[in-house]
């Protein structure tokens, strides 16, 4: 979701000071103009209204789903889902990524079937996962945090493998225990990378799970919500389903991933001085 | 150093051949139906039989077209539209805000819209790749001209360079370390929306096709043969392709450490 480049801070924005009313205005306008256009092509009766329906009309549906209910119970199956499966690549990434960074033996063991099983698309699992483990919920989680530990432990990995030798030589010299070492010493120092790797997990996750939910045959979720609707021409219903997936994105990407970010940043400052 | 080397490579090849004998061993031992979990040996005779009769290589032709097909499409929009949002500000206040709606959106929620507007086949899966490739490309490209050093288009402005030269010779150069990232970041997403389509709009091509096909007649061994050639070929494509074209550009430029994502 969030893919710049980590240079892109550099990128220093120098916009002139609007006030907060200009502004919206500004980045509502391409919005309305897109709207426009696409009234524009609906009323203008090129493509059948069922295949292409109006604004108002797939306000409507997203109204009448919201208010029944509908909406609202494939929406919280979805962040169930998400929240399910990355909470477990959470644990299991970054334990395996930090047991990676410790211990020379497990770096060896681990290293060739992550550097395996990580370029091969998540999706591409999924039939695998609907074989073993039946349709339905568990697939989905299980493919959910399968997919996205991948990045979470490559970053953990990575982030104790970058702890400055030194730190820990004098923390050894300072008399601490393995536990106070890893504490004090190597949690925090990866902890950029650590967070990093949890925010590209969480974006992965994201990505994918919308994918699974079509092919799992879950019983409730907007992946399902938006290609059961397929079956029956409802346009309106699969636009309505991606407006919320859209919302969900939204609110992800500005409440977890920038704040993370924000702090990874201010952890990097903290770091580099 | 080299003896540490040698024993690292030594414990990696150990680890694959130990899960490689652990997965034959609960294969032969007759808890597990085979069709859910053939030996390797099917999977390994199923794979050269689906390549010599030249069957696997239609479908990663297939796979490869629709996916250069959308990278390419992606390309010719995202970066000249990537550039002339770091260069002008309107066009950057027009697109800036749509991309960061529309980008959230997985392209694989797109996929059944776009079924009942093209109907299935190649157009879906090419869009699909298109419409995942093109943001981290878009982003970068913008992300990389605006972070082109203002002292080096003032000095080139002042030696004198046109509106041409100072494009081709300052910026370009200059973004480049972001497209290249942008192009990698893309080229990975196209690979994952490719599978995920192929899938969903079926087709009768195609390695997602091929795996997801298999399912039905619980073809374990084509499964995990087709998981063999879509690694081989992400795998080749990440290492020779995009790791020589830093090695071509950003390296030799010397300007690796920024390329670092």
């Amino acid at each position: 979701m969030h893919d710049v480049a980590e240079v892109s801070d550099f990128a220093v924005t120098t916009r002139t000071a609007d006030g907060p009313l200009r502004r919206a205005a500004r980045n509502a306008f391409p919005f309305i103009v897109v709207g426009a256009l696409w009234e524009t092509v609906a009323h203008a009766g090129l493509f059948p209204a069922r295949f292409f329906p109006p604004l108002e009309t797939i306000a409507a549906t997203f109204a009448r789903l919201t208010v029944s209910g509908v909406l609202p119970h494939h929406a919280l199956d979805t962040i169930v889902r998400l929240i399910a499966g990355f909470a477990l690549a959470a644990v299991f990434g970054v334990a395996i990524g930090v047991m990676m960074g410790r211990s020379r033996r497990a770096e060896d063991i681990l290293l060739p079937l992550v550097s395996i099983g990580a370029p091969i698309p998540g999706l591409a699992y999924a039939p695998l996962f609907l074989l073993w483990f039946g349709p339905g919920n568990v697939s989905a989680v299980a493919l959910v945090a399968f997919v996205s530990a991948f990045p979470i432990i490559y970053n953990s990995w990575t982030g104790v493998k970058a702890v400055k030798d030194i730190w820990v030589r004098s923390a050894h010299a300072m008399g601490a225990d393995d536990r106070r070492l890893f504490r004090h010493v190597i949690v925090p120092g990866a902890l950029p990378y650590i967070l990093t790797g949890l925010r590209l997990g969480l974006a992965q996750a994201w990505r994918i799970l919308v994918g699974i939910e079509m092919l799992a045959a879950v019983p409730w979720g907007l992946g399902w919500l938006i290609f059961g609707a397929q079956e029956f021409l409802n346009t309106d219903v699969m636009l309505a389903g991606i407006v919320v997936i859209a919302l969900i994105g939204l609110t992800l990407e500005k409440l977890v991933f920038q704040r993370l970010e924000q702090f990874t940043v201010v952890r990097w400052g903290m770091l580099t001085s | 150093m080299t003896a540490e080397r040698t024993k690292s490579l030594w414990r990696g090849a150990l680890t694959i051949v130990a899960v490689l004998a652990i997965y034959q061993a609960a294969a032969r031992s007759g808890h597990f139906a085979p069709a859910l979990m053939p030996p390797l040996g099917v999977v390994a005779s199923t794979l050269a039989d689906s390549a010599l009769d030249g069957s696997m290589f239609v479908h990663a032709a297939a796979t490869l077209y629709r996916v250069l097909c959308g990278f390419a499409l992606a390309i010719f929009t995202g970066l000249p539209l990537g550039v002339l949002m770091g260069r002008f500000r309107p066009v950057e206040n027009f697109v800036l805000p749509l991309a960061s709606a529309l980008m959230p959106i997985p392209s694989l929620a797109w996929i059944p819209v776009f079924i009942l507007w093209f109907g299935l086949g190649n157009t879906v899966t090419i869009l699909i790749v298109f419409y995942a490739a093109l943001f981290p490309l878009l982003l970068n490209t913008w992300s990389g001209v605006r972070a082109v050093n203002p002292i080096w288009l003032r000095a080139a402005g002042a030696m004198g360079a046109t509106e041409h030269a100072l494009f081709w010779k300052v910026i370009i150069p200059g973004a480049s370390p972001f497209i290249i990232t942008g192009l990698r970041q893309s080229f990975l997403r196209a690979w994952v929306a490719v599978i995920g389509a192929e899938m969903l709009a079926a087709s009768n091509f195609g390695l997602g096709w091929v795996i997801f096909d298999a399912k039905e007649f619980l073809n374990a061994d084509v499964m995990l043969a087709s998981l063999v050639v879509i690694g081989f070929i992400g795998f080749i494509t990440e290492r020779l392709i995009f790791g020589s074209l830093e090695r071509a550009t950003i390296y030799r430029w010397g300007m690796a450490r920024a390329a670092k994502s």
